[in-house]
């Protein structure tokens, strides 16, 4: 399945913005950060389809998984 | 006293008298200072339903106990009057240098009475204290305004002032002060120009006293390791500044777009904190001792200056459905030259947008002025500077949204509470901050209780955003711990990392009390009701304790909140309930009585 995993602020670097990733059937969000190299303690804020979801979350194709460092404030 | 310099200076602005008075020390203990001392003031001074703008109402500049010592933050002042946009109690908040040199200058508050016969301004070095004339930087932008008042007090002179946005009386505009920082909502900078008041001048000499320099240098040391370990203060803000906010909240589909008729941007990312990191960020701009540093100085052709904040961003850019950040950035510059606040500048252009959009507003009445229609980017810069300057239609956007659409008959596409403008989130899909948006003190507010850090940001927890139960308990202890924070003389950033007891302690060593946290929160809680009392004895009543129909009624088309509307009817009972008021909305006589008041 194809993921679209979405990249803010300093997970930017060394990745980019927007990415398509193949998974295979059954994986999880943590399965993706895994293949991103994105360490647990790094994902403050994670979002699958603009709502809030957990590492162990499985994942369907097409789905959009936003993923952002501790940042934030207004 | 320790922390408080004891010393308040009333300036009557009519007859040019400057009086020295004590400070009340009972009240001072009572309602901590900052917000909680300037409404008590105001409370005791000023009869809640005078016309705003007359003579009759009084402007406090009001600091901490905590403003001008070796705190994390504490620089801040609160610019305290009835509001004229509102009719509410008003009290905006500012960071910058300007609130600790009058604490070293050996004043805990200045009140501001009467009317001046012509522009004046206050020079204050130390106890030396004399009103000069103002008449010829009246119609100055702030800019020259603050180059001329340095070029005359020497650049060491900290100086608020007002733009030509106070001097014409726009509901919108703020008080600057250190150029670009701004106590910017409730029209407070309109207050200022009604008195013929233009700038306050401050040099102080001086240090506040502080009770037990050993347990501060502690109580620092603790709240320092603190703020540099959290994510948010310790990290983020410090790298992106508020603008990080943009793809998150877009992200949660909260975004409010094109006034609100949508909540999700497709061009976010164009607008985004990581953009203006790359593209135009040129330094961090800190306020007095503040180790976040989440202000931001950008340059962009011939513009240089402080800011964009994420809700600037949103205002000119998502909720007017506009794109370039190159355009935004020059409407927060014009905003910040004329003295409006950056929220309701936006959100009355989004607002303007609307109703020539349904066809309410006829193309001819923006004179030789760019078309006011979602997307353009020309519009937010031409228009924000004819709102300063109160030229031609320019005029009509200078008294907000509120008054702009009902003069059009649709006061419902406002997007106002208690007829202040909404910030950048879309309550329909934030059930807490929905709720906390209606019952604000000081109308549409995002800072009265920043729900967004549970409900979004996982702080102190995370808390679902869509889910209802036990969000109106959040909301009352979010509001009444902010309410204190406010009064304090600190920065509410500080609150991502600190906790109650944090503020007590520092509380405590620099006052040599004994509080505890939960004394700190209750004070908070007194503060709140002395605003609601504040506002019912003004005739803003529970009945404005709502959200526009559009948020009530029109559900969200597309994205994460696709389908939802705010709940608030089914939210608000159980508020009023735990803030112990009657089921109308109105505090119980045991709850004030409980609260001393």
């Amino acid at each position: 399945m194809t993921i679209e995993a979405r990249l803010f602020a300093t997970l930017r670097e060394g990745r980019g913005k927007v990415l398509k990733v193949e998974l295979g059937d059954g994986a999880t969000v943590a399965d993706l950060a895994g293949r991103l190299s994105i360490d647990r303690k790094d994902v403050a804020i994670l979002l699958v389809g603009g709502r809030d979801a957990r590492l162990d979350r499985p994942l369907s194709d097409g789905e959009i998984v936003s993923i952002f460092p501790p940042v934030g404030g207004g | 006293m320790y922390g408080y310099n004891g010393k308040i200076l009333r300036v009557n602005l009519t007859d040019r008298s400057i009086k020295t008075e004590a400070l009340d020390e009972a009240k001072a203990r009572k309602y901590i200072g900052g917000r909680g001392l300037g409404t008590k003031m105001m409370m005791d001074e000023v009869d809640p339903s005078v016309d705003a703008l007359s003579p009759a109402n009084k402007l406090m500049i009001v600091t901490g106990p905590l403003t001008g010592t070796a705190t994390p933050t504490g620089g801040r002042y609160m610019a305290v009057t009835k509001s004229p946009l509102t009719g509410t109690i008003a009290s905006s908040n500012s960071g910058g240098y300007f609130g600790a040199e009058l604490k070293f200058a050996g004043w805990d508050a200045i009140v501001f009475e009467g009317k001046a016969s012509a522009p004046v301004y206050l020079n204050v070095v130390d106890d030396k204290v004399e009103l000069l004339d103002a008449g010829k930087l009246w119609g100055k932008v702030l800019s020259e305004t603050t180059d001329a008042l340095e070029q005359a007090h020497g650049d060491k002179a900290r100086i608020l002032a007002i733009g030509p946005a106070g001097e014409r009386l726009s509901l919108l505009a703020a008080i600057m002060n250190d150029r670009w920082r701004a106590a910017g909502r409730s029209g407070v900078g309109a207050v200022m120009g009604s008195k013929n008041l233009k700038a306050v001048v401050v040099k102080g000499s001086g240090k506040v006293a502080v009770a037990d320099e050993a347990a501060l240098k502690e109580a620092f040391a603790v709240c320092m390791k603190k703020i540099k370990d959290n994510g948010v203060t310790g990290t983020g803000l410090p790298t992106y500044g508020t603008a990080v906010l943009v793809n998150i909240i877009n992200e949660n589909g909260v975004f409010p777009t094109n006034n609100f008729q949508e909540s999700v941007f497709d061009k976010a990312e164009e607008i985004s904190g990581e953009a203006l990191a790359e593209k135009y960020l040129k330094k961090k701009d800190p306020c007095f001792r503040c180790p976040i540093a989440c202000g931001r100085y950008c340059e962009v052709d011939d513009i240089k200056g402080g800011g964009p904040e994420y809700e600037t961003i949103w205002a000119f850019g998502g909720d007017c459905g506009v794109s370039s950040l190159k355009d935004v950035i020059k409407a927060n510059y014009w905003c910040n030259e004329y003295g409006i606040d950056t929220i309701s500048a936006g959100a009355t252009l989004a607002a303007a947008m609307e109703l020539y959009q349904k066809g309410l507003v006829k193309k001819t009445e923006f004179g030789d002025g760019p078309e006011l229609k979602f997307g353009n980017a020309d519009s937010i810069v031409e228009w924000t500077k004819r709102m300063g300057a109160g030229t031609g239609f320019g005029a009509k956007l200078a008294k907000g949204s509120y008054r702009l659409c009902e003069s059009y008959g649709v006061p419902e596409l406002s997007m106002t509470v208690k007829k202040q403008e909404l910030p950048a989130y879309d309550p329909r899909g934030i059930m807490g901050h929905g709720v906390q948006y209606a019952t604000s003190n000081r109308g549409g507010c995002h800072v009265r209780g920043y729900m967004i850090s549970p409900e979004i940001l996982g702080l102190p927890e995370k808390l679902d955003r869509l889910e209802t139960a036990g969000k109106p308990g959040w909301v009352k202890i979010f509001q009444d711990f902010t309410a204190s924070i406010d009064s304090v003389g600190l920065c509410l950033f500080t609150s991502f990392a600190m906790g109650a007891d944090d503020y007590a302690a520092l509380y405590n060593a620099v006052c040599g009390t004994k509080i505890t946290g939960a004394d700190f929160v209750t004070s908070g809680e007194r503060i709140w009701n002395i605003e609601k009392q504040y506002n019912l004895a003004a005739g803003i009543g529970p009945d404005q304790d709502t959200l526009p129909p559009r948020l009530l009624e029109e559900p969200v088309p597309a994205g994460p909140s696709k389908g939802r509307v705010h709940p608030l009817s089914q939210m608000l009972p159980e508020y009023y309930s735990l803030r112990g008021w009657d089921a109308k909305g109105i505090p119980t006589k045991g709850k004030l009585s409980e609260l001393g008041l």
